[in-house]
């Protein structure tokens, strides 16, 4: 049985992204005792799958290991990864969770040193890198993963495949007796950092992303700029492998839009635009983007990115939300149709890639939280008094970017903390 | 406050078109134009419509044939990301220029429509024979034999089908009480006068 030692002055910190590390940090930090829990196998969220942030295009592996040093560094935070919220009951200062925790099928013993992963031959979807590759049944999240420990893949267990791991491991890390637990755990306040999902493309039925190979979506763009993602941080198309040098962005892919998500996803504007440098940057004078927007929205300080990336002679900007793709079978090529309303001009443009900068939605929304919480109509969590200690941050409480969304991790983790001091005088 | 920045036309569009009011909603994405399946053939777009109307171009508007080619296929409603009933207003632009006398007098969806409504009102059904037949002759007593003869083999087989009967010509079907049909369209013309100010 896991142990985790959580009392009505523990703040419950779920989500660990960007978000969830640092409103742990920031309490932990200020004394604070804290319980991490994190759904997937390794800390970082969707942070640690982007390949630069903007408007500084740093990596964001910099960023990401200094919150890993505070975290090793720190004893009142405890992490739980591949653990889920299941229900949360009682209220301020005297939260009881249920938490869910899927076996890893490997212990702590692992030093990450691999051997599993070459013995195994079996491979599952790159969660990581959105399914656009694959790995290992033996593997390790990321190279950045935290805690940095090997995943067994539940498809092998039992299989000869599975035996083979633990052969393989001489540290006695391969533990495929490991049963799903299920733990309580009392909490003071909790902060839901759950973060977002990339709004389902293949929704926005005219783009054809469930049928043309040649659209992905911004994520995913990401991913193929990285130096660890599938294709080794070249800009290859899905369909044949061609350098995409003639690269659409289509913005609002889901955002603005009564159909799909109502809200203005924010970030997408700055991802693009951003984007259009890893472009730039790949393929030099010879990449082209083509932004077709509908307005941008690139807010206070990043308007100066804005119009350096205006500025650019290899990106040209198309005011208008595109109507309709279409992909040439033979050529790859996807043909963007719609019309211009600088001019109400129509235009029909082939490009090599189509990048969606799909919209934010919540990763759990408002109605499916395992509490009575108050959300907005997108299913954001609100700042409301009826939801008492429990404190939306991040993403879960609105779509942000990297810097906003550190911001009010911070913001909650000073409310969680004023909730768990008032619970200290009670007791004392 | 608001109300000092709409021009007079977007003004007199909210308060007298059908749906009108959603015409400010309109964020000029563009998706409806692109999406509508007749969308090259017509001078202005849903969207420039929208802006002409904001930018007070009444005359242009007015006596456009842009919304007597919309074929009401919906697309545009379908796709609009702010869910303007846009298919509802073009219809409205086009009943509200037809009543003030500006719509374009020879464009042949509005010939159509305005013979559809004669045609109807006169019986309370509409009699196909006399409805085809001026079609035909709309531009002329050449044409319309010509017409005739083109679609001679078709007609010749709706009457052999019993589709077509050539004696509604001179004795045509319609409700039973006709007094009474023309006095409700009568009074919902009087409703409609009064609600839109047009009276």
């Amino acid at each position: 049985m896991t142990e985790v030692i959580a009392t009505n002055q523990t703040i419950l910190v779920v989500g660990g992204g960007i978000s969830g590390m640092t409103a742990a940090l920031e309490a932990a930090e200020c004394g604070k005792n804290v319980v991490l829990v994190e759904k997937n196998s390794a800390l970082g969220g969707r942070v640690s799958q982007l390949y630069r942030y903007f408007p500084k295009l740093c990596h964001p592996i910099c960023g990401l290991e200094i919150n890993q040093r505070r975290l090793k560094q720190n004893p009142r935070i405890r992490v739980l990864t591949m653990a889920e919220v299941t229900a949360i009951a009682g209220g301020e200062g005297d939260y009881t969770a249920t938490v869910k925790l899927a076996p890893r099928f490997v212990n702590e013993n692992c030093t990450a040193c691999g051997e599993c992963s070459k013995a195994v031959d079996s491979e599952v979807p790159d969660a990581f890198n959105y399914n656009l590759g694959k790995v290992k049944a033996a593997y390790l999240p990321n190279k950045m993963a935290y805690p940095q420990r090997y995943v067994i893949d539940p498809s092998i267990v039992g299989t000869p495949e599975g035996e083979k791991a633990k052969a393989a491991c001489k540290y006695g890390a391969v533990d495929l007796d490991m049963q799903e637990e299920t733990v309580q755990l009392k909490a003071g306040a909790v902060i839901w950092a759950t973060g977002w999902k990339p709004y389902d493309a293949a929704k926005i039925q005219p783009y054809g992303y469930d049928r043309f190979s040649n659209v992905i979506t911004s994520v995913e763009f990401e991913r193929l700029a990285d130096i660890h993602g599938p294709t080794k941080g070249k800009i290859l198309r899905p369909s044949d492998g061609k350098e995409a040098k003639n690269i659409a962005f289509i913005q609002c892919a889901g955002s603005r839009d009564e159909n799909h998500l109502r809200h203005c996803s924010r970030i997408c504007c700055m991802a693009s635009l951003k984007q259009t440098n890893y472009v730039r940057e790949a393929y030099g004078d010879e990449g082209k983007s083509t932004i077709y927007y509908i307005d941008i929205r690139a807010i206070d300080r990043f308007e100066d990115f804005y119009a350096k990336v205006w500025n650019d002679p290899n990106v040209t900007f198309i005011k208008s939300k595109v109507a309709k793709a279409v992909q040439d079978e033979k050529t790859g090529d996807v043909v963007l149709h719609g019309v211009n309303t600088e001019g109400y001009h129509r235009y029909a443009t082939p490009h090599d890639l189509v990048v969606l900068a799909v919209g934010m939605e919540p990763s759990v929304k408002g109605a499916d939280l395992p509490a009575q919480i108050v959300s907005d109509s997108s299913g954001f969590i609100e700042a409301d008094p009826a939801n008492h200690a429990f404190f939306g941050a991040g993403c879960a409480s609105s779509p942000l970017d990297v810097n906003r969304a550190v911001q009010s991790a911070t913001a909650s983790a000073l409310r969680a903390i004023q909730v768990v001091n008032r619970v200290a005088r009670v007791e004392d | 406050m608001s109300e000092n920045y709409r021009n007079n036309f977007l003004r007199e569009v909210e308060e007298k078109v059908e749906e009108g009011h959603w015409v400010k909603m309109c964020m000029q994405c563009g998706v409806c134009a692109g999406s509508c399946p007749f969308g090259p053939h017509w001078a202005h777009p849903p969207q420039e419509i929208f802006m002409m109307i904001r930018a007070g171009k009444r005359e242009e508007v007015l006596s456009s044939d842009s919304m007597w080619m919309c074929t009401s296929c919906y697309q545009c409603i379908v796709r609009c990301p702010r869910k303007l009933p846009i298919t509802h207003i073009m219809h409205g632009l086009a009943n509200y220029a037809y009543r003030l006398g500006l719509s374009p007098k020879k464009q042949p969806t509005q010939q159509f429509a305005s013979m559809f409504w004669n045609n109807l009102a006169q019986a309370g059904r509409v009699n196909e024979l006399k409805l085809s037949l001026g079609m035909y002759f709309k531009d002329g007593f050449a044409q319309g034999i010509k017409n005739a003869m083109a679609m001679q083999s078709v007609g010749l087989g709706m009457v052999k089908a019993k589709r077509l009967n050539p004696m509604e010509l001179f004795a045509p079907h319609g409700v039973k009480d006709k007094s009474g049909f023309h006095a409700m369209l009568k009074k919902a013309r009087e409703i409609e006068d009064r609600r839109k100010n047009l009276a």
